[in-house]
Formats: C-alpha cells, sequence, structure tokens
C-alpha cells in the first residue's frame, strides 16, 4: 500500500471518530496556542527591550554626584552637588571617552498661542542628542555657540510637540517657557518609553547655559544633574569607569580613603540585566506552554492506545486482506500525527490570534516569527511520532489470528 | 467435469505434514497446562479441490482453517504452501500471500465497518499498491458479478446477511487468489442465501479453477464440496470424495 492510499485510510479513520478525534485534538491545539503565545510574548518583551536600548545609545556611563547608597542605585539627590560642567568638559578630555553631556533639570510650564503645557526641561550641550542616539524629526539641534551665547532656543519631544502644535510644523515658531519667548528650533524623533518605564517624549531641551541663567536658575553655578558619558568603544567601557573615577576624584580633591562624592554607572551593564531578564521570562514562558503541549501529546498517546484496542479487529481484519505490519504501523503512526500537525496547525491559529488580541487589550509588543511558526508545526508533529509510534507499533505488532479473534 | 479436476489438481497447493497445535493456558492455579487441539495432521490438497471440513464444534476446524490462512502458526509439523516452507517466510512475505494468494470468508463476515461495500472490496487492492482509483474501478467490477453494483455505496450495516457475504467474497476474490478459505460461510445465513452462496463458490470453482476449502456443519453445504473431510478432537478421520455430489450433478 502506497503512503497516500494509508494517508487516506487514516483520515477516513478520524473523520469516522470526529468527536473523538475533535477532542484528542483539543489538547494538541491548547498546547500549540499557548507556546505559539508564549514565545510571542516573550520576543515581543525581548524586541522591546532592544529597541529600547539601541535607542538609549550604545556604550554609555551615567555619572551622577553623591555617593553610592550601599546596594542601591541612586540618581544623586538633588542638594548634592558635586558634579559641574567643567567636569564634564575635562571628562571629554579622556582618550577613552568620545564625549560627554551635562545636563540639568527641571519642571516648566510652556504657551503657544492658548494652549499650556507643562513638562521636564533638561538643559545640556548638542552632544546630548548625539550621546542619547536621539534623532531629529525636524529642524536640528542647537548648536555650540548657542550654548555659549545662552540663546532662547528650545528643541521639543515628539510629545511636547504633538500637544502645543498639532499638526502644525513647531519649527522656526516661537514658544514662552515661564513667560520667556523661545524659538523652536528642532523636533525629536519619538523614542518611547526609557527601560524604568519613564516616557522620554515629553521634554523640551535648552542650552544648559539658557536653562541655568534664565529658566530654572542654579544657586550652585555651573553644577549640574548628572552626565551622560559615551565611552570610545565597548571594550574600553571598564577603562572608562577607571579614568573617570580617576579625574574625578582628583578635581575633587578626595583624599584616599575617602568615598566618592559622585558615582559611575555602566548603562549598558544595566541594559544587559535587563536583556537577560527579558530572556529568562521568554524560556520560563515557553517551557510552561511546553507542559500543556507535553500533557496535549500524552493525551494523543492514550486516546490512540484505546484506539488500537478498540480496533483490534479490524486490524486483524486488515492484516487477513493483506495489510503487513509496515502499512498498520504506518496508518496508525499517521493518525496521530494528523491529530497532531491539524492540532497544530489550529492552535497556531489561536495563537496568533491570542497573541494580536493580547498585543490590542494589554497594549504589548507581541511578535511573531516565521521560526515560531516552524518551531510550533516542528514541535507538533515530534510529539504525534513520539506519542504515537507506541501505540501504533503495538498496533502492528499484533498476531493476525489474535486480532481477528478479539471480541 | 472430471477433466477440469484433473488439470487443476496436478500440483499440490496445500501440504500439510504431522502438523500439530497446542495452546498454552495458565489454570486458576497459576499452572501452564497445555491443551492440544490438532494432532499430526497429514493432508494434501491440490489445485482446483473443493474441500469441505466438517467436525463437531471444538474439534479445530478453525484452528487448520487459520494455520491455512496463514494467520496461525503451527506448534510444530510443517506446512507447505505451493511448495514453500510457511515456517521460513517473513511477517512481509505472509501479509503478501494472504494478500495475493489467498481470499477469506468468514461467518462474521468481517467487514469493515463505517467503510462502504467498495471500498470494503477494493481494500485489498490498495494494499497490494494499486492506486485507489483503479481499486474502485475494479471493486465495482467484481461488486457487478456478484449482482450488487446497486449496494456500492452501503455500509455493513445497511446490507443484509446475503449481501454482506456476498460482499466479502468479492473482497476475497478481487486479487485473483488461488485459493479461498471459507470457515463457515453460510453459518450465519437462511438456507436459500447459503444456497446461493455455495453456487457461487461452485462457479468458481469450475469455472475459474480455483481451489475452495471450506468448513461447514451442514451437510447439504457440504454436498456442494468434493472432497470431505472430518476432524474429530484434532484428529483426520474421514476423508473421501464426495462422490455423491458428483453423481448428483452429473445428473443435471
Ligand atoms: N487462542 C486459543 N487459546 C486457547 N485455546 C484455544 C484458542 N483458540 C481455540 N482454542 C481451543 O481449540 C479448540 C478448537 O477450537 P476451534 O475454534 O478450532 O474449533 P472449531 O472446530 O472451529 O469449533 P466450532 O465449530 O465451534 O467453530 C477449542 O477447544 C478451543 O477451546
Ligand atoms: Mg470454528
Amino acid at each position: 500500500m502506497n503512503l497516500s492510499a494509508i494517508f487516506g485510510e487514516a483520515l477516513r479513520a478520524l473523520r469516522q471518530n470526529r468527536l473523538r478525534t475533535g477532542l484528542t485534538m483539543l489538547g494538541m491545539i491548547i498546547g500549540v496556542a499557548a507556546v505559539v503565545l508564549m514565545l510571542s510574548i516573550g520576543q515581543g518583551a525581548r524586541t522591546k527591550i532592544n529597541e529600547t536600548i539601541a535607542a538609549m545609545g550604545s556604550n554609555l556611563l551615567l555619572v551622577v554626584p553623591g555617593a553610592t547608597s550601599s546596594g542601591g542605585f541612586s540618581f544623586g539627590s538633588g542638594s548634592v552637588r558635586t558634579l559641574t560642567i567643567n567636569d564634564a568638559n575635562a571628562i571629554a578630555e579622556l582618550s577613552s571617552i568620545r564625549s560627554t553631556a551635562p545636563v540639568t533639570s527641571g519642571t516648566v510650564q510652556l504657551n503657544y498661542a492658548a494652549k499650556n503645557w507643562s513638562t521636564l526641561i533638561t538643559g545640556t550641550t548638542p552632544e546630548y542628542f548625539d550621546v542619547g542616539n536621539w534623532a531629529m524629526e525636524s529642524g536640528t539641534a542647537f548648536t555650540e555657540s548657542e550654548v555659549r551665547s545662552a540663546a532662547r532656543v528650545v528643541v521639543l519631544g515628539s510629545i511636547t510637540a504633538k500637544s502645543l502644535f498639532g499638526d502644525e510644523e513647531p519649527v522656526g515658531k516661537t514658544v514662552r517657557i515661564t513667560n520667556r519667548p523661545f524659538l523652536v528650533v528642532g523636533v525629536l524623533m519619538a523614542k518611547g518609553q526609557s527601560l524604568t518605564g519613564r516616557d522620554q517624549d515629553d521634554n523640551v531641551f535648552v542650552p544648559i547655559s539658557t536653562s541655568e541663567r534664565q529658566i530654572t536658575g542654579n544657586q550652585f553655578p555651573g553644577s549640574i544633574r548628572y552626565m551622560l558619558v559615551q565611552g570610545a568603544s565597548a571594550e574600553e567601557m571598564d577603562l572608562a569607569e577607571i579614568e573617570i573615577t580617576q579625574l574625578l576624584r582628583q578635581r575633587h580633591r578626595i583624599p584616599n580613603g575617602k568615598d566618592n562624592d559622585f558615582t559611575v554607572r555602566n548603562l549598558t551593564a544595566i541594559a544587559d540585566v535587563a536583556t537577560d531578564a527579558a530572556k529568562v521570562m521568554s524560556i520560563v514562558l515557553g517551557a510552561i506552554a511546553s507542559v500543556s503541549l507535553l500533557v496535549g501529546g500524552i493525551g494523543i498517546m492514550n486516546i490512540m492506545l484505546v484506539s488500537v484496542t478498540e480496533r483490534t479487529r479490524e486490524i486483524g481484519i486488515r492484516m487477513a486482506i493483506g495489510a503487513n505490519q509496515r502499512a498498520i504501523l504506518t496508518q496508525f503512526l499517521l493518525e496521530a500525527m494528523m491529530i497532531c500537525i491539524m492540532g497544530g496547525l489550529i492552535g497556531l491559529l489561536i495563537g496568533i490570534g491570542g497573541a494580536w488580541l493580547v498585543s490590542q487589550v494589554a497594549d504589548m509588543l507581541i511578535v511573531i516569527t516565521l521560526g515560531m511558526i516552524g518551531l510550533a508545526f516542528l514541535f507538533s508533529s515530534a510529539v504525534g511520532i513520539f506519542f504515537g509510534f507506541y501505540p501504533a507499533q503495538k498496533a502492528a505488532s499484533l498476531k493476525p489470528v489474535d486480532a481477528l479473534r478479539y471480541e | 467435469m472430471s477433466s477440469i479436476q484433473t488439470t487443476h489438481s496436478t500440483q499440490s497447493l496445500i501440504q500439510l505434514e504431522q502438523l500439530c497445535k497446542s495452546y498454552s493456558l495458565q489454570d486458576v492455579h497459576g499452572q501452564t497446562i497445555t491443551t492440544q487441539v490438532l494432532y499430526h495432521i497429514n493432508l494434501t490438497i491440490h489445485q482446483g479441490e473443493f474441500v469441505a471440513i466438517m467436525g463437531h464444534s471444538g474439534s479445530g476446524k478453525s484452528t487448520l482453517m487459520n494455520i491455512l490462512g496463514c494467520l496461525d502458526t503451527p506448534t510444530s509439523g510443517s506446512y507447505w504452501l505451493s511448495g514453500k516452507n510457511v515456517a521460513a517466510l517473513s511477517s512481509n512475505e505472509l501479509a503478501q500471500i494472504r494478500n495475493r494468494n489467498i481470499g477469506f470468508v468468514f461467518q462474521g463476515f468481517n467487514l469493515l465497518k463505517r467503510m462502504t461495500a467498495l471500498d470494503n472490496v477494493a481494500t485489498p487492492l490498495l494494499y497490494a499498491g494499486i492506486s485507489r482509483s483503479k481499486s474502485r474501478k475494479q471493486a465495482l467490477e467484481f461488486l457487478r458479478h456478484t449482482g450488487l453494483e446497486d449496494f456500492a455505496m452501503h455500509q455493513p450495516n445497511q446490507l443484509s446477511g446475503g449481501q454482506q457475504q456476498r460482499v466479502a467474497i468479492s473482497r476475497a476474490l478481487i486479487n485473483h487468489p488461488s485459493l479461498i478459505l471459507a470457515d463457515e460461510p453460510t453459518g450465519n445465513l437462511d438456507s436459500q442465501t447459503s444456497n446461493d452462496i455455495m453456487q457461487l463458490f461452485e462457479k468458481l470453482n469450475r469455472d475459474q479453477g480455483i481451489t475452495i476449502v471450506l468448513v461447514t456443519h451442514e451437510d447439504d453445504i457440504a454436498a456442494y464440496a468434493k472432497r470431505l473431510i472430518h476432524l474429530k478432537d484434532g484428529h483426520v478421520t474421514i476423508d473421501k470424495n464426495n462422490t455423491e455430489v458428483t453423481a448428483l450433478h452429473e445428473t443435471f
């Protein structure tokens, strides 16, 4: 009997027992749907984190004022003002450093036409946009000379721009920040949330000098809230950390044995932790889903064993009219595999549908790859072969006379 | 009649030598007891013969038929089928022999449930490697011969016993076997239908030279055969030509 004929026999047997076939398939459907859903959620989380990390910029160090509280991750309390713009400039000269961007920040009220908007203001230098991997939606960043002259120019975050201007083009317009007119020179491309979940697009950026002198004011002139430092290369990040520490201790005249009055944080390392966490999460999700696939597989084996017993006489008749062991084995194996593959395909569709639903309802990023679809397909046929083989083997090894006599 | 018999009987199709069959069972005390069912059977059946095996219930007729059909194996002794030692054949070769050389007809019909008469008849062809469409076409031809064309799409439970047995006979014939083994083929049928079936067998034997071995309890069914074998407690007690029948037919 050729394979297509056996395939036909197997299909007929499955059709004859629609309800049982359906119920057995259900185990497979749920298993595969769960695997696809979990994998896509896990993959979505990883993709999201990778995007965020890529948007963050590479080889980043964060230097904040104040000592590290033990084990903590302090962004520096506002009262400690030990870091200055000059520190940032000095660090920028180090060989292991590509550039630095000092940052001051505060909250301000913006007006344009009749619209009011309260948001974060960041005072910084043009390097900030490069280091932080910001792209311009329109216009340009402010320049070095605008920093020197404390010009009233502003770069708007995408959400801020949208809130104030709607569909209007902001570049070239004037907004009022704490009632002073500022020329909008650029609008940033949206970036989404940061690793810590903060929205990064509701923000405005002005030259650090302008911010200090005209907006937030500063009781300690030249002091900054933190600085972003970009290392020259990924390999030299440890060296960069050491050089920054040495330089700052020297500049701040910290005697040996005393604690630093600043903290250097490697953002790439933090990103790695987040990536690892996402990876672990997707593995755990996948493992949990695999258990349901396994249970589905055992269900198939169970049903196939029952089916072999129930159809013993049929097997005997088939043997009497010329079926050899291979034909019987193939038929039962094909039955199991067809349940698995059909269940797998339906499960795949349901999984994709479920993933879409989750992405709509929970506003999560869901990623379905071709690899996942292939994996689900491969997995379900593997389950079919693995759990279908034993019952099929059992059917094929029946003695014709015993099978025929079976009541 | 006799001339046909000689042309088809020259070659020995079945040869049994000292064939024994016993079963081992556990009794209530967990001890193995062996019951012997067939004792040192020596039997030769030639191509083209029409043999009826008779005997009391439990005398070993079905056991013998199962061995002849390569569905069961003897405990000792040898079975030569068309000159081949059956004990030396692989399970694949046995399957092929059951498929190509032997046709089975059972008392209980043994059709595949929830499958049309047509597909039942076509299945042996599928196992012989013939395509489904070709098999169906050929099966329909065979059903036409047995007068069941109109019932081709009926499932076994939609057919009468006689119709089911005729489907089973069509299935047994589809691969042009040289041997038909029929274990009480008329056991579940009324006498009119039984006679129809027996006439069909007789015709197959006479016109196509197909060897037929059938088991029956009834004398008038056995009367269709040309040779009678009596089994008693696993021994062949009578083996004779059914002259009475031959005479009967020669009067027609
Ligand atoms: N699988 C088996 N295990 C043990 N004993 C068996 C088995 N099959 C048959 N027998 C025994 O072998 C003997 C002969 O059985 P068999 O079926 O050949 O009888 P039979 O002549 O066909 O009878 P009947 O006319 O009632 O069909 C019986 O005593 C039966 O109990
Ligand atoms: Mg019997």
